[in-house]
């Protein structure tokens, strides 16, 4: 049992004037990943540094595998970090970066050989031990930090945008691997990233955060599927959500909708349909090959209205297409608290 | 410059050959006047090497200049090299640990205490050199090697510049020590000490040889020829009262008063220039 619970926590910097996390509680069960997911800024770094213990707690109680780890060292709360700019001791060799905290904890020799072969071998670095940091790529010391985390067999990993610095492909490349690893491992797991297509091809757990709150948590398909805020809504999703008042499209508002109501269609949920209550002067056609992105303005509104249709259906700037969506595709939000209706 | 053109290239060329000339010139002629005798040099410096080179040197090395009371120069070269490499190393332990308080450790006036010894670069030795002589004198530190480094030892240019380098040492790197369970003068010890290799390498030549060229303080400090350094030695050679200097031997004296700093120069210079090609971030 490791799970990771945060009881109220809260955090305000010295100086400030508003916290950065004005107090907030999240329990990660064992085994989980759980990603948290925001714009930068939104306090998932400090969130995951108070738990790491490398930044301290204002108020509130972080337990891990039900311990309370308030006032332990980093180093006392078994837990691994995974750095995005990887951390590695630039002077030391690939055996002996992951060997460092094995060392300090006064483990016998032969078991941190053993130990650190076999994270080796599982990342496929087995060639690469004598090798400073310096003579790898990118991805390899990507895996050579995440050899460093897995050798100390900890109650939980902690991971920190660690995909930020690789290039797109093997971005996604390590993204799987790193979502294998931790299925094999069954390690709880803590991710932060900005990337929300990263939050949820890697989640068990989705957090959304906006300002030091947590807006909604749940699995990646609840959250995609209904969206508990009209944050969540345009954050979750690419392209985003179309959010439109109710006055344009008459026929999808619900009667019952209030005035102040908006209401969401994903771009993925605009099917093109010859009698569809929503006509689109299409302005721009992005082609990206199996679908193509349709950008188009409804009469009397400002902003674009996005569609994302199968690549087959003909469509050209200038025309004037029309679309229905489907009643699950209709999300209705308060305009006004931004919260979800119904 | 990858342009061709002749003219160029030689002035280039005659520019570095003139001034390396200018450079090596006054060492040539004090070699060359180590190795003739005495009555020579004093008739006038000839400008090509004669035949005393080993005699000169075997009379300084071994006999010492009795006539202008000083010892024989090999106990000279060893106090310059015990006081240069008491200095140098002192002044590296100390600039090293003082920056990493000052970088990594909030306490009270921490900024002030850096302001402090940034302030000491202004104050060469010469400037303190009265109350410092006091000091050294009622802590019955004179004619010691203790007298002669200990008070030169604090270094304001190596705990700046230390400073600067632990700047630059990202700080998830300290995170990531101490997530490792790494206590701080562990992480001292295992990551900031060996990242500092070229600085240390760097200072280490600059410190020798501003320890190994102090004057005026091993001067002040030393009355007993047991503790004469090489450089204050060389002024006293040339003080010889009444006679004529013996210029040959001074000549010799200087030029083996030369050759520890080279020395260091050169096998200092290889690890230096490694760690500055072995890029390491």
């Amino acid at each position: 049992m490791s799970d990771i619970s945060l009881r109220d926590v809260r955090k305000v910097y010295s100086g400030a004037e508003a916290p950065t996390i004005p107090g907030l509680s999240l329990e990660i069960v064992s085994g989980e990943l759980c990603v948290l997911v925001g714009p930068s800024g939104c306090g998932k770094s400090t969130l995951l540094r108070m738990v790491a213990g490398l930044e301290e707690v204002s108020d509130g109680e972080i337990a891990i595998a039900g311990r309370r780890v308030n006032d332990l060292e980093p180093a006392e709360r078994d837990i691994s970090m995974v750095f995005q700019n990887y951390a590695l001791y630039p002077h030391m060799t690939v055996f002996n970066n992951m060997a460092y905290g094995l060392k300090n904890r006064g483990m016998p020799k032969d078991e941190i050989r053993r130990r650190v072969d076999e994270a080796a071998v599982m990342l496929g670095l087995d060639g690469f031990l004598a090798r400073r940091p310096r003579e790898l790529s990118g991805g390899q010391r990507q895996r050579v930090a995440m050899g460093r985390a897995i050798v100390r067999e900890p109650a939980a990993f902690l991971f920190d945008e660690p995909l930020s610095n690789l290039d797109a492909k093997l971005r996604v490349k390590t993204r799987v691997e790193i979502r294998d690893l931790q299925q094999r491992l069954r390690t709880t797991s803590i991710y932060v990233t900005h990337d929300q297509q990263e939050a949820m091809t890697l989640a068990d757990k989705l957090v959304v955060m906006n300002a030091g709150q947590i807006e909604q948590i749940g699995t990646p398909i609840e959250v995609y599927e209904r969206p508990a805020s009209l944050f969540v809504a345009g954050f979750i999703g690419s392209p985003p959500m179309n959010l439109l008042p109710p006055s344009a499209v008459p026929s999808l508002a619900p009667a019952s909708a209030p005035e102040h109501a908006l209401i969401g269609i994903r771009p993925e949920s605009m099917v093109p349909a010859d009698d569809g209550p929503i006509a689109l002067d299409v302005r721009v056609v992005e082609r990206l090959g199996a679908t193509s992105t349709i950008h188009g303005r409804l009469p009397g509104l400002e902003s674009d209205v996005i569609a994302s249709v199968p690549s087959t259906v003909p469509a050209d700037p200038g025309r004037t297409m029309r679309f229905s969506s489907p009643g699950d595709g209709v999300h209705l939000f308060d305009g006004r608290t931004g919260r979800r209706l119904g | 410059m990858v342009e061709r053109r002749p003219l160029l290239t030689f002035t280039q060329h005659a520019v570095l050959i003139v001034g390396a000339a200018i450079f090596v010139f006054p060492i040539y002629l004090a070699f060359v006047a180590s190795t003739h005798t005495g009555t020579e040099v004093n008739r006038g410096l000839p400008l090509l090497p004669g035949d005393q080179m080993q005699e000169n040197y075997a009379i300084v090395l071994g006999e010492g200049l009795s006539t202008a009371g000083a010892p024989p120069i090999g106990l000279m070269l060893m106090n310059s090299t015990i006081m240069a490499l008491a200095i140098t190393l002192g002044k590296l332990a100390i600039s090293l640990l003082s920056s990493f308080a000052i970088v990594y450790f909030k306490f009270p006036f921490r900024v002030l205490a850096f302001w402090t010894i940034f302030i000491t670069l202004m104050l060469p030795v010469e400037v303190r050199i009265l109350p410092t002589y006091e000091v050294v004198a009622q802590l019955g530190m004179l004619n010691s090697y203790a007298g002669l480094s200990i008070p030169l030892i604090a270094s304001a240019t190596a705990t700046f510049l230390f400073r600067q380098f632990f700047m630059t040492v990202p700080d998830e790197l300290t995170e990531a020590a101490r997530i490792d369970g790494a206590g701080p003068m562990k992480f001292f010890r295992d990551i900031l000490v060996p990242l500092s290799r070229t600085n240390i390498a760097a200072l280490f030549v600059i410190l020798f040889i501003y320890g190994w060229n102090q004057y005026l303080w091993p001067l002040l400090v030393t009355t007993d020829e047991s503790y004469y350094t090489v450089v204050m030695g060389i002024q006293r050679l040339a003080n010889s009262g009444d006679q004529l200097p013996q210029w040959n031997l001074i000549m010799a004296t200087a030029i083996l008063a030369l050759l520890p700093p080279v020395i260091v120069i050169i096998v200092m210079q290889r690890l230096f220039v490694r760690g500055l090609v072995e890029v390491e971030k």
